[in-house]
């Protein structure tokens, strides 16, 4: 019988074969923790768990991105108290503030590999996804068990294939492939199990993660996109097996695939932009995980190349990495982003969380290319968040309200 | 006697504790506990008693891996929570800290505010009207970890995992 990725990578970290349903306590390759729940997890670590030190210095890595920089003395405080704990620990990865968003950020570090069991502090640890590792956020306390022994444990899950046929039409990408699928799934459609996504071996990792960190808005454990076309070195076991079994299956054309809108306030809430009427926009939020990759940045750019933000619009722009920030520098993204009066972030989590840079007002609404639009995601309770592609975002900007990129291109 | 509060379909962890009350947000002196729902529900941080039961519906906890969702409902010391379908992460992180999870659909069988028995241990619910609910038995690796009070205690116990049955 075949064997899922899930069940390849979860067999390799069990130290036998093992299948769907099964629960497994295994060794893990890496794991991530960020500063928003690092305070917490080395309190247990050290006081409910009893540990002195994490099992492997060198299998760590701690990301200042959730908050960064602090917005207030107590969360500066707390992320010097996180710098002097790895300093003490002796902990080789730690990425300070601005390099970026974990979960990109690790993938050009080199520290994910295809094949790896990653776990992280952070539910979109799916994004590791996007190089065929099996990534799955934790909690507080299921983190501090892995720093103290390398190990956690999980059941195997089952897993939903995704299959996508033909190629996208102009001004629709990745996101849209991956909220259509939220769509199709809901928001507990894979609960428990992992999420398959294969038929774009066109895709570059960072589009790939677009569709890993969605993974979880299905309620997936681990969401991976098939190795196929990736320029990372694949283990010669990481593969897609034809006998593999799978719960579910679903198929999109994309060739046929109008762009997505999830409307507030729930990620599956998903309409064809065409549906949804016309929605008058306050702010356009480019960045997080999920689209806030240079490629992302570019996709906006070639829809606001000389052109200006609608009257009242403001644009904020926070690149997923220092990486993704210093190629767009590099090539010319950000001189078009600025001349078009977009402004920019720090690389990090922005206000995708509500904390800092960008935070809504009651009634504003937001085109966000982020991940999540839960009421009081981003700030007030009372804002709204519509959630779309990076090209969906720049039309919006130029024009007030949620635009179809192809609307903007035949005009022009 | 416990008392049962409804909830709906989807509930997610940024109604049980929104990010903005995170721990990390609060001051030091200051308890998550007093931001459960308090969005979503803002009567009940007040109102809660130890032992009061959570019956939801389907994928209750969706959302972020914040453990302090669920650290807000262990620190209102509720019961159990009752739900067709858990969040995974939720639900890890829920079993970890030891509240019991019990996957069933009661919110036809129990009404917002009712007043009810319950034994944890054999998983039945006593309605005012004298009939029993029976939940569904967990693993009883879970309920190991549940008697130890959450994996915590139960690694500092035993120093290795539950065991699976692996
Ligand atoms: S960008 Fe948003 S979704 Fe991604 S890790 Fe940061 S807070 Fe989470």
């Amino acid at each position: 019988m075949g064997q899922t990725f899930a069940e390849q990578i979860l067999s390799r970290a069990a130290g036998r074969t093992v299948s769907a349903g099964e629960m497994v306590v295994v060794d893990v390759d890496l794991v991530m923790m960020h500063d928003s729940l690092s305070p917490s997890i080395i309190e247990t670590l050290h006081t409910e768990l009893g540990a002195e030190r994490v099992w492997d210095r060198d299998r760590v890595a701690v990301v200042i991105d959730h908050v960064a920089p602090a917005a207030t003395v107590r969360q500066a405080e707390q992320q010097q108290q996180v710098r002097r704990w790895v300093a003490a620990q002796n902990i080789t990865h730690l990425f300070d503030v601005g390099r970026g968003i974990s979960h990109p950020v690790l993938i050009e570090e080199g520290l994910v590999q295809p094949g790896m069991l990653v776990v992280g502090s952070d539910s979109h640890s799916t994004g590791y996804g996007a190089v065929t590792a099996f990534g799955s956020g934790m909690g507080t306390t299921d983190i501090a068990l892995a720093l103290a022994t390398g190990q956690t444990w999980l059941r195997v899950p089952e897993t939903v294939r995704v299959q996508a046929q033909g190629r996208f039409q102009p001004g629709v990408s990745s996101k849209d492939l991956g909220l259509w699928a939220t769509r199709t799934l809901r928001a507990d459609g894979a609960t428990y199990a992992s999420v398959e996504w294969h038929g774009v071996p066109f895709m570059h990792w960072t589009d790939r993660m677009t569709l890993a960190t969605l993974s979880i808005e299905v309620g997936a454990k681990a969401g991976m996109v098939a190795p196929a076309g990736l320029t990372h070195s694949v283990p010669e076991w990481l593969r897609v097996e034809d006998e593999a079994v799978y719960s579910r299956s679903i198929e999109c054309d994309l060739s046929t695939l109008e762009p997505q809108v999830s409307v507030p306030h729930t990620v599956d809430n998903v309409f064809d932009l065409g549906d949804i009427g016309r929605i008058a926009v306050d702010v356009v939020y480019l960045g997080t995980c999920t689209n806030g990759h240079h490629a992302d940045m570019v996709a906006a750019a070639n829809i606001l190349r000389g052109r200006r933000l609608a009257k009242g619009m403001r644009m904020i722009v926070v690149p997923a990495s220092s990486e993704s920030l210093a190629q767009a520098a590099a090539d010319g993204t950000l001189n078009i982003l600025l001349q078009a009066g977009a402004t920019i972030g720090t690389p990090g989590c922005g206000a995708c969380i509500g904390r800092h840079m960008g935070v809504l007002a009651p009634d504003e609404v937001c085109l966000f290319t982020g991940n999540r639009n839960f009421r009081g995601r981003m700030g007030s309770p009372r804002a709204n968040i519509y959630l779309a592609s990076p090209e969906v975002a720049a039309a919006t900007a130029v024009t007030g309200y949620i635009t179809h990129p192809g609307e903007l291109a035949a005009s022009s | 006697m416990p008392r049962i509060w409804v909830f709906g379909t989807d509930v997610n962890t940024d109604q049980i504790v929104p990010g903005r009350y995170a721990p990390y947000m609060l001051s030091a002196d200051d308890d998550v506990r007093r931001y459960a729902f308090v969005e979503a529900r803002p009567e009940f941080a007040g109102a809660v008693q130890p032992g009061d039961i959570l019956v939801a519906g389907p994928n209750f906890g969706c959302g972020s891996s914040r453990e302090y969702a669920p650290l807000a409902l262990k620190r209102s010391q509720v019961g159990a929570i009752i739900a067709p379908l858990f969040a995974r992460i939720f639900f890890r992180n829920a079993l970890n800290l030891g509240i019991p999870c019990f996957t069933a659909d009661l919110r036809e069988q129990l009404a917002d505010g009712d007043e009810v028995s319950f034994d944890v241990a054999s998983g039945t619910i006593g309605r005012a009207d004298g009939q029993a609910l029976h939940l569904p038995a967990p693993a009883a690796w879970m309920r190991e970890v549940w008697n130890e009070g959450g994996i915590v205690p139960f690694y500092r116990r035993h120093g290795r995992f539950p065991s699976t049955g692996a």
